[in-house]
């Protein structure tokens, strides 16, 4: 008899807390799970009765790596609520504000957490030693993206001058264009993290699902259009809902979603496989040159997709930039007036679309709060991917079988943290 | 010897952690040089029982979150909250003033009863905690710094003076006199003032000072015509543990 038996309680270098159980004997998988034990953390809870001003601040700490996804998807619904006007430069400097987290976090996703699977190491520690040139090269792009936050909002993690209706302070010319440059610089980064990435050896593991994300008719969307889907055609993000379908399974322990199929999956590569054709020319390239097209129905390749979008981000960062500085920035006081209403804000985070949804009284006071994070959204389609996945390895050795599961999860970049209604705990 | 380093995180958003990697490559280095990291389950894959200096993210928020801290505490020799979730509860803390069956019901409708929450509360509300990296999130150099002051055997130096002092030293205008709310005046200092800079104001993040001015800050309030229960309510965003307590 043989039996094959996983079980890594709290899988590393994800953010966040999530478990992965396989039983098997005789080559019969008695048990697969993957479970997500985070603590539960109330956020639509403790929002409610807070004045709008400090909503968004109180959002961003449901994730410190993609606070800059939530603040602006809070943000966004209460100035749907409020029917907020945005001007132009606001909007720039948003769309620049998230260029420089996803940025960040596609780097860390990336090189620190994802690459070490691939160099046999336990972490990007080893490669200190081992890969430094590798190492001082991400530290310098993470920290570029870190300077590009801060020039624009004052911080990266829970970032500060971005409120409802635009900035409270707006950055300097000089600082932007130092900034623009170091841009430029990070280009031929991406081309050495590149490199690396043709060498590396993704799992060849193909499960077609449904791919959910952001689009815009004008450009890669972030932060503005409709929800688009594989399956379906799209749909305004008021009817959220009527996509997320978010149910308990009594087996596992986060809240599920489901649209048209078992599952379906956001982030990265659903963005690429719905609107590869809108990233930017050096992103295209880059994609061709490491056998990315669109669709492509492998979660490994997830990382790979962000490696590309990444490329996307700072030649859009740079059109920003430029764009502000044609402009020239000038000083705005943020115009807003609370009326009752209900506003629904979409954004992709660097792990896929996000929803913040909020119902505001004539004060301003938040009275009800619904957040839908995308890991929670992409939950089920890991166990999917799981379940399809393991049957076709279960005759390599268990530490190979471990492995490969753990480097779907990775794949997935979970960010359980994010868990405004994300978990489990006991099944009575 | 190199000290061996370990990082948990209990209740939270993880960006204590996330900032704590935002080094340059020669800072990295140079902490490796001074520490061994043996367990960050966020960036790395080791894991390891073996520890002198455990650092500490999160609140505590749940039964099983007990013994796991406890173990932390009896393997370390020094432990050390990092951020506002484990120093002073944080926003953790703002579920506290719900009624708890109501928040469950709010968040997770009918699979309330699925899910095991106590009120949350900072680290030292359960363990011993020997040094405390304040803020949310805490600077990346006050980290650093308070690693340096642990290698050399130093306490660290951590201000006990209010946010006004520093926000005064970078040249802002007062929150009070642009109309808004702030408790900078009671919150120990070490940020400049970095909430105001950015246009908006302090919502004491880092905790109470030691001995706070209440004159001083009740004076304040009466020049501008605000009551204690304005600002209390701004207060409790990152302390309403202490306050819950009091």
């Amino acid at each position: 008899m043989t039996q094959v038996k996983v079980d890594v309680h709290y899988v590393t270098r994800i953010e966040g807390h999530g478990n992965l159980i396989l039983d098997a004997k005789d080559g019969k998988i008695e048990k697969l799970l993957w479970e997500v034990p985070e603590s539960p953390r109330f956020f639509e809870a403790m929002l409610i009765g807070r004045h709008y001003d400090d909503v968004h601040h109180i959002a961003s700490r449901i994730c410190g790596i993609c606070s800059i996804a939530h603040t602006t998807a809070s943000i966004q619904a209460t100035e749907a609520a409020f029917g907020v006007k945005l001007s132009e430069q606001s909007l720039l400097l948003r769309k620049l504000l998230f260029d420089a987290e996803m940025l960040e976090s596609h780097v860390l996703h990336t090189l620190f957490l994802i690459a070490p699977d691939f160099l046999g190491v336990p972490s990007v520690i080893p490669l200190a030693a081992t890969h430094k040139d590798v190492v001082v090269m991400a530290l310098r792009m993470k920290r570029l993206a870190y300077n590009l936050a801060e020039a624009i909002a004052q911080r990266k993690t829970h970032p500060l001058s971005c409120v409802v209706g635009g900035f409270v302070k707006t950055p300097d010319a000089g600082e932007l264009k130092a900034l623009k440059q170091r841009l430029v610089d990070c280009l031929n980064d991406l081309d050495v993290e590149t490199s690396i990435f043709k060498t590396l050896k993704i799992p060849d593991f193909i499960r077609e699902t449904e791919y959910i994300a952001l689009k815009d008719t004008k450009e890669y969307a972030w932060i503005s259009g409709q929800i688009a889907s594989s399956d379906q055609a799209a749909v305004p993000i008021n009817d959220y809902l009527g996509v997320t379908n978010e149910f308990c399974v009594p087996t596992s322990t986060a809240k599920y979603a489901k649209n048209k199929r078992d599952s379906y999956m956001v982030g990265a590569l659903s963005r690429f496989n719905l609107n590869s054709k809108q990233l930017s020319p050096r992103a295209r390239k880059v994609a061709k040159e490491v056998g990315l097209n669109a669709p492509n129905y492998n979660p490994y390749m997830i990382s790979v997709a962000q490696l590309v979008e990444t490329y996307h981000v700072v030649e859009d960062a740079i059109s920003i930039i430029d764009q502000l500085l044609e402009r020239g920035i000038k000083e705005e006081t943020p115009k807003v007036k609370p009326r009752a209403g209900r506003g629904v804000g979409a954004v992709e985070a660097p792990r896929g679309i996000l929803f913040h949804d909020y119902t505001y009284n004539a004060d301003g006071i938040i009275t009800r709060a619904n957040c839908i994070i995308p890991t929670n959204q992409n939950h089920n389609n890991i166990q999917k991917d799981l379940e399809a996945l393991v049957p076709k390895i279960l005759n390599k050795p268990q530490p190979e079988i471990q492995q490969m599961m753990e480097m779907l999860v990775r794949a997935y970049d979970p960010c359980v943290s994010c868990s405004t209604h994300a978990l489990k705990v006991t099944f009575k | 010897m190199k000290p061996k380093v370990a990082f948990f995180d209990f209740t939270s958003c993880e960006g204590c952690q996330l900032d704590v990697l935002n080094l340059t490559g020669e800072e990295l280095l140079d902490l490796l040089d001074g520490i061994e990291i043996v367990n960050f389950r966020e960036a790395i894959s080791n894991r390891s029982d073996d520890y002198d200096i455990a650092f500490i993210e999160g609140s505590i928020s749940r039964e099983a979150e007990i013994p796991r801290l406890q173990k932390i505490r009896s393997q370390a020799k020094v432990l050390v909250s990092l951020g506002a979730c484990a120093c002073i509860g944080g926003v953790n803390c703002l579920k506290n003033h719900l009624h708890m069956e109501e928040a469950l019901k709010i968040v997770y409708g009918d699979a309330a009863k699925y899910y095991d929450t106590i009120p949350a509360r900072p680290i030292h509300a359960v363990v011993p905690v020997d040094f405390y990296v304040r803020g949310c999130p805490p600077q990346t150099a006050e980290f650093v710094n308070v690693v340096k002051a642990l290698l050399l055997g130093k306490k660290p130096d951590i201000p006990n003076f209010p946010v006004c002092t520093e926000c005064k030293m970078a040249g802002n205008i007062c929150v009070f006199e642009r109309g808004m709310t702030c408790v900078g005046p009671v919150t120990r200092a070490g940020c400049n003032a970095i909430c105001v800079t950015g246009g908006r104001r302090c919502w004491g993040c880092r905790g109470l000072v030691d001995e706070p001015n209440v004159d001083s800050e009740k004076e304040i309030l009466k020049k501008y015509g605000l009551t204690p229960e304005q600002v209390l309510e701004k207060f409790k965003i990152y302390n309403s543990y202490a306050e819950v307590k009091k």
